[in-house]
């Protein structure tokens, strides 16, 4: 989750007791090698094999009408499942933080029990319910609506590996800044929704953008679950990450990296937009 | 719903309608479909139950997840517990670059970190070149898979340890040296104590995290029967054969053994917190 840190300049003030100089730069080296070995070769990696046929290459392999096809299809999954899973997110947060009522632990474990389940068992459980050889999935098919190996059965998969994102990051934010505000608002005669709208949604926006920022990250990278449902029909139900697979294993990997390396910078602007939001964050948690 | 039951009298509105919502969505996204894993699971019978999951394939491949896991999430514990030291501890030019970099497994789709550490390590890839020469194979070996882990298991590690490690009080360190301790007798006997429940956190979460992971670990493990199948792969393997029963069945074993580690990392999380207070 966002948190909120002290300004830099009280670490400073105090004098820390610190470690002697040459084991600083031993445990820095080390440090340095791990990421040098498992974030910078990877990434740069990427970034060489997606230009290793030139940039007219490059621009072909992500251009190209497949690579588009998947784009769409990943972005509307994505204009689908994020609205969804943060309206849940604010409503969940809300009955949580807000009322006391029994039950509330086991409420809050359930929400996360979409992080314990692996990506293909995300993937299995909707195979199982709504697949073609399942009573329901044939009776829908009988009604003509497909949804295993097409668009609705890579949305709903999506809407379960991102489930937790939203309501993660808001039970926290929401459950530090208690209910006084809202009360108070009450008792000067604000309705329902002029108190969500007024106070509660200011309160908690940059932890909501984070936590959508979060749940848009994965239901664009997800792989495993959308791979279950998806028949990987090229053109029709293939997203960013299914493209990419197809690429690499029909050994294309210059066009395979060039549309990986679309996801790089997608994951890496993510990460970028976490640090402006703490500092955000920050900067309004000094003003209260 | 006794189970929702008002503890307190509650004087904001919209109880009914946040909680009938919430109750209606988890089910149908998450309750319901789960589910269906004990549905298909349970016309099996106890006997073809048992012989699906103790097939000698599918019992390598649990040997396998649990195994490459477990390892990668030591290795997590010890880079973590580093990185996050040298992080709060240290200051250095690039070091709020390497702090933000530390979410990148998180962000980063799994199946291009998968091709990432497949081309890598690869006989003609830019580090699998020289390990080659020196006989060491890690593609297609248990020892990529552990790779590939260690890079999807690190940010639960550095994230669980760095706040706790932020808010450990100086004046602790401070009594411990004018008493005489050394430099690493305070860390292991004062810091290393404080920090372990966080450490263990982590490294759980790694492990958890490890054992389901599917994305980053097919590219790299080349998949031979027997000897480099994850268990994920083999419920994949049994749905292609549109064995339903069969890949529910090992999905009931994965997710049974997940859901009580993180219940059992619950339980010692409340032992702990009991503990300090």
């Amino acid at each position: 989750m966002l948190k909120p840190q002290p300004p830099e300049s009280t670490l400073i003030v105090k004098k820390r007791i610190s470690d002697p100089l040459p084991v600083q730069i031993v445990l820095i080296g080390l440090t340095l090698l791990f990421f040098i070995g498992f974030i910078f070769l990877p990434l740069g990696l990427v970034f060489a094999q997606a230009f290793s046929k030139g940039w007219e290459y490059y621009l072909e392999a992500i251009r190209e009408p497949y690579a588009i096809e998947s784009v769409k299809l990943t972005l509307t999954t994505v204009a689908i499942v994020v609205p969804l899973n943060a309206f849940f997110g604010v409503t969940a947060a809300w009955a949580i933080t807000k009322f006391n009522f029994r039950g509330k632990a086991t409420l809050k474990t359930l929400l996360d029990l979409p992080f314990a389940v692996s990506p293909v068992i995300a993937g299995l459980i909707f195979v199982l319910l709504v697949g073609s050889r399942t009573p329901f999935g044939s009776w829908l098919g009988e009604q003509g609506i497909k949804i295993i190996f097409s668009t609705p059965g890579i949305v709903i998969a999506t809407l379960f590996v991102t489930f937790p994102f939203v309501a993660r990051e808001l039970i926290p934010l929401m459950e530090a800044q208690g209910r006084d505000e809202e009360e108070a608002a009450l008792t000067l005669g604000a309705r329902g929704w002029q108190i969500f709208g007024k106070i509660t949604l200011p309160n908690i926006r940059w932890g909501l953008l984070y936590g959508m920022i979060l749940c848009s990250a994965r239901s664009i990278g997800e792989f495993g679950a959308v791979s279950v449902v998806s028949g990987h029909i090229r053109g029709q139900t293939n997203t960013i990450p299914l493209h990419v697979e197809i690429l690499y294993s029909e050994y294309n990997f210059a066009a395979s990296f060039a549309v990986a390396s679309i996801l790089v910078f997608l994951a890496l602007l993510t990460v970028g937009v976490k640090v402006t939001l703490e500092k955000q964050f920050q900067k309004n948690s000094f003003h209260h | 719903m006794t189970l929702f039951q008002k503890k307190r009298r509650n004087i904001l509105p919209g109880f009914g309608l946040s909680m009938g919502y919430t109750v209606f969505y988890l089910s149908a996204i998450v309750i319901v479909p789960l589910s269906m894993i004990f549905f298909n699971t349970i016309p099996m019978g106890w006997e073809p139950f048992i012989h699906a999951v103790t097939a000698p394939r599918v019992l390598a491949s649990y040997r396998l997840s649990f195994s490459t896991a477990l390892f990668a999430a030591l290795f997590d514990g010890g880079v973590g517990l580093l990185t996050a030291w040298v992080l709060v501890r240290y200051r250095f030019p690039g070091r709020q670059f390497l702090d933000a970099l530390v979410d990148l497994p998180f962000a980063l789709p799994t199946a291009v970190a998968g091709i990432c550490f497949a081309t890598l390590y690869s006989p003609v890839g830019w580090l699998g070149e020289t390990l080659t020469k020196w006989n060491i194979e890690i593609i297609n070996t248990p020892t990529g898979i552990v790779v590939a882990l260690i890079f999807i298991g690190f940010p639960f590690v550095v994230r669980t340890i760095q706040p706790v490690l932020e808010e450990v009080e100086q004046e602790i360190e401070e009594a411990a040296q004018c008493l005489g301790a050394t430099r690493w007798q305070t860390f292991r006997k004062i810091l290393l104590p404080h920090l372990f429940p966080a450490l263990l956190t982590g490294s759980t979460l790694a492990f958890a995290r490890g054992i389901g992971e599917y994305g980053s670990v097919i590219f790299i493990a080349g998949n031979l029967p027997m000897k480099t199948e994850i268990a994920p792969l083999m419920i994949m393997s049994k749905l292609d054969q549109f064995d339903y029963a069969g890949a529910s069945a090992v999905a009931l074993v994965l997710l049974v053994i997940s859901f009580s580690m993180l219940l059992l990392l619950n339980a010692v999380q409340e032992w702990q917190q009991k503990e300090y207070r």
